[in-house]
């Protein structure tokens, strides 16, 4: 069985001007150990995804359709109550900047701690004790729990929320954009902990960010997602070596090449759909190079066009000999 | 004279911190930030030179001392051969108009309250050159569609957030640009949008240039993006240039211990690494520790005894390539 499997599922944001569907029909899965990296332009339903499964949506956001399964029992469709015991126990997600959102007057020790009373209903001592523990684990020495955040630097509080991230012992942990406003020397420190612990651990990984960049380097698996569909999902290799989105060739080319030439990057053109007037056919065919009349027309299904490698583009094949 | 427009000796910020009352009555002494600890470089008219470093480094720091908006101490401090002197009026104006600055946070630097054509003209109505409504919205047009905001009447009045990212980052250049600036302190201009949106505001730079022989110090701590669009790059940590060259030969073969450990870590899009990352070890130092010797001496993996001790110099290891180590 799957650690997760994500089937069709879509969320839905239901405001004044009318519904965002930020996530539609979106499918994908996770093993345990394994890392998946979801990647798109800002406002693209990257993070809706992740609040999907973590059943951490906000009250205007709804779960209108598909299975969210982990280790076979679906999400979507469980109480409050069982929301709750999941949400601190199976997934764990870490924001950008949240080291931001640590409490300036109480003690880092006391804060992890608060987090696993919380959730694993020990006692205080035996919680202080775990606290420390965690902070061995992201490489900070156990006795800096009695210190406030401001004698840590921003790469040691993003390490402290990953810590209380480990609290209630997640299957898995999502990174949303986690080392984002961080040095680069920072972020490598980041991905390398979190690297070593989904090994140690056995945990699923998901990490969510708009820097291809990182994403190679970093996952097994990655999926492109646009408009509130994956476009594409494949191995790293797939989507970098044997790219079949057009969109996917256009955001590769969005970042320098040290490797290649001192060439501008291209940039795509137009700008990203407006999410409450996503265009018909593929949502991607105005800002298309390759784009048709059965573009305009109609969706495109995800086609497995290699093994794994998932592809939802009409013209996929003109890709594909282009190469 | 020089083909300089910019240069920049020994140049230093020390900021003091105010203490606490606590650490008054505890006895200790005021703090001292060194921010930028003794530089040297030059910019050419037309180049870009690139100022990379992590946070704290000093980047923003320099570019605000050369443009005069922090106190500082400098042994030369030259634009276009002649000192800035932003005591007497007359070059102050002259000099606000030449040298312009752009930020990174596009939410941040623009006024919500105000429309964009008086964000756009502001500078030409603060220095009142122009004439009439008719020339200032001209002129506010001409501005805006050279940043890509075509047709320009249709942004001149929308408000901040009424623009997506990129569009304010537009409205920002428009404004830095209007005044035909020939230098220009570009701190982190990209960071905060989109890939997809940024290739489009850094050609648009790389336009200006070339139509304006523009010069630019370009802040990013994206050793990449730096590679890509400058002459030279200069690395920075804890105040002070660890290497400075060619844009092409930091990043191929960099000599400073520093240098190697960014272009180590530096993403290679589609390239799978083996093994974890080879990072540096510890933290920054603190930025008010006194450090005696080399700066990076508490993370740099081939220190010697001497490198605790003794400041090394900046040599030059090749013509226009400079190192400060004692091991190189
Ligand atoms: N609470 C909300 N109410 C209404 N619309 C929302 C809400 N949250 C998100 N959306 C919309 O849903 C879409 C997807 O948003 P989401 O935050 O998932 O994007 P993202 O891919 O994470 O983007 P970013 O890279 O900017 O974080 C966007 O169009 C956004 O405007
Ligand atoms: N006005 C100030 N008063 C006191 N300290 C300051 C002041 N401005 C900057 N500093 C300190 O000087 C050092 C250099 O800051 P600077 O903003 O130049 O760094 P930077 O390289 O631009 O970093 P970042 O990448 O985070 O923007 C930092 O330690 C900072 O805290
Ligand atoms: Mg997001
Ligand atoms: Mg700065």
């Amino acid at each position: 069985m799957k650690l997760l499997e994500v089937k069709n599922l879509r969320t839905y944001f239901t405001i004044s001007q009318g519904t965002v569907k930020a996530v539609d029909d979106v499918s994908f899965d996770l093993d345990h150990g394994e890392a998946l990296g979801i990647v798109g332009e800002s406002g693209c339903g990257k993070t809706t995804s992740a609040l999907s499964i973590a059943k951490l949506l906000p009250k205007e956001g709804k779960i209108v359709g598909g299975e969210i399964l982990l280790e076979g029992k679906d999400l979507a469709k469980l109480s409050d109550e069982e929301i709750q015991k999941h949400r601190w126990n199976d997934v764990s997600i870490c924001f950008q900047g949240a080291m931001n959102a640590l409490n300036p007057v109480m003690k880092i020790g006391e804060q992890i701690a608060e987090a696993i009373v919380l959730h694993h209903k020990s006692s205080e001592k035996d919680a202080m004790k775990k606290a420390a523990e965690l902070l061995e684990l992201v490489e900070i020495p156990g006795e800096r729990i009695n210190n406030y955040p401001h004698e840590f630097s921003g790469g040691m509080k993003q390490r402290v929320m990953i810590a209380m991230a480990l609290a209630c012992d997640p299957k898995i942990i999502i990174g949303d954009e986690p080392t984002t406003a961080l040095d680069v020397m920072v972020q490598a420190q980041i991905l390398n902990l979190l690297e070593r612990l989904r090994t140690e651990f056995d945990m699923g990984f998901i990490l969510i960010t708009h820097d291809l960049s990182i994403l190679a380097e970093t996952c097994d698996k990655i999926a492109v997602m646009y408009a509130g569909r994956i476009v594409e999902k494949g191995s790293s290799e797939d989507i970098f070596q044997r790219t079949g989105h057009p969109y996917t060739k256009k955001l590769i080319k969005c970042f320098p090449d040290i490797k290649g030439n001192k060439r501008m990057m291209e940039g795509i053109p137009g700008a990203p759909p407006n999410m409450l007037e996503i265009p018909p056919g593929c949502p991607f065919h105005p800002r298309c190079e390759y784009a048709e009349e059965v573009c305009r027309r109609s969706m495109p299904d995800a086609i497995e066009r290699d093994r794994g490698h998932f592809v939802a583009c009409h013209r996929w094949e003109v890709m594909r000999s282009e190469r | 004279m020089s083909d300089n427009i910019v240069e920049v000796k020994d140049l230093r910020v020390h900021f003091t911190l105010k203490s606490s009352l606590a650490q008054d009555a505890a006895g200790r002494r005021k703090k001292t930030v060194k921010a930028v600890d003794g530089i040297s470089f030059e910019i050419k008219q037309g180049e870009i030179l690139s100022l990379v470093g992590e946070s704290g480094s000093g980047k923003t720091t320099t570019g605000k001392a050369i443009l005069g908006l922090v106190p500082f101490e400098a042994e030369k401090m030259l634009f276009r051969g002649e000192r800035i002197n932003l005591k007497e009026k007359e070059y102050k104006r002259k000099f606000r108009q030449s040298a312009q600055m752009i930020y990174q946070d596009p939410y941040q630097s623009l006024n919500p309250r105000n429309q964009v054509i008086d964000i756009v003209t502001e500078p030409l109505v603060v220095n009142k050159l122009v004439e009439s409504e008719e020339e200032r919205l001209e002129l506010g047009k001409e501005a805006l569609e050279r940043a890509g905001l075509t047709p320009g009447e249709d942004f001149f009045f929308r408000y901040p957030y009424e623009l997506s990212g990129g569009q304010r980052q537009r409205v920002v250049i428009a404004s830095s640009m209007i005044m035909g600036p020939s230098f220009v302190v570009a701190d982190e201009p990209v960071s905060m949008l989109d890939a997809s949106i940024r290739t489009g505001i850094l050609k648009l730079m790389m336009d200006l240039r070339r139509e304006n022989d523009l010069a630019y110090l370009f802040i990013t701590h994206d050793l990449s993006l730096a590679w890509l669009i400058s002459d030279r790059i200069a690395i920075m940590y804890l105040g002070k240039i660890m290497e400075m060259g060619d844009s092409e030969i930091i990043i191929s073969s960099g000599k400073h211990p520093y240098t190697k450990a960014l272009t180590d870590i530096m993403p290679k899009p589609g390239i799978k690494k083996e093994g974890p990352r080879k990072v540096l070890q510890g933290e920054t130092p603190d930025p008010t520790d006194v450090i005696e010797g080399c700066k990076f001496c508490s993370r740099c993996p081939i220190k010697e005894e001497i490198c605790s001790k003794e400041e090394p110099p900046m040599k030059e290891v090749e013509p226009g390539h400079f190192v400060a180590c004692h091991k190189v």
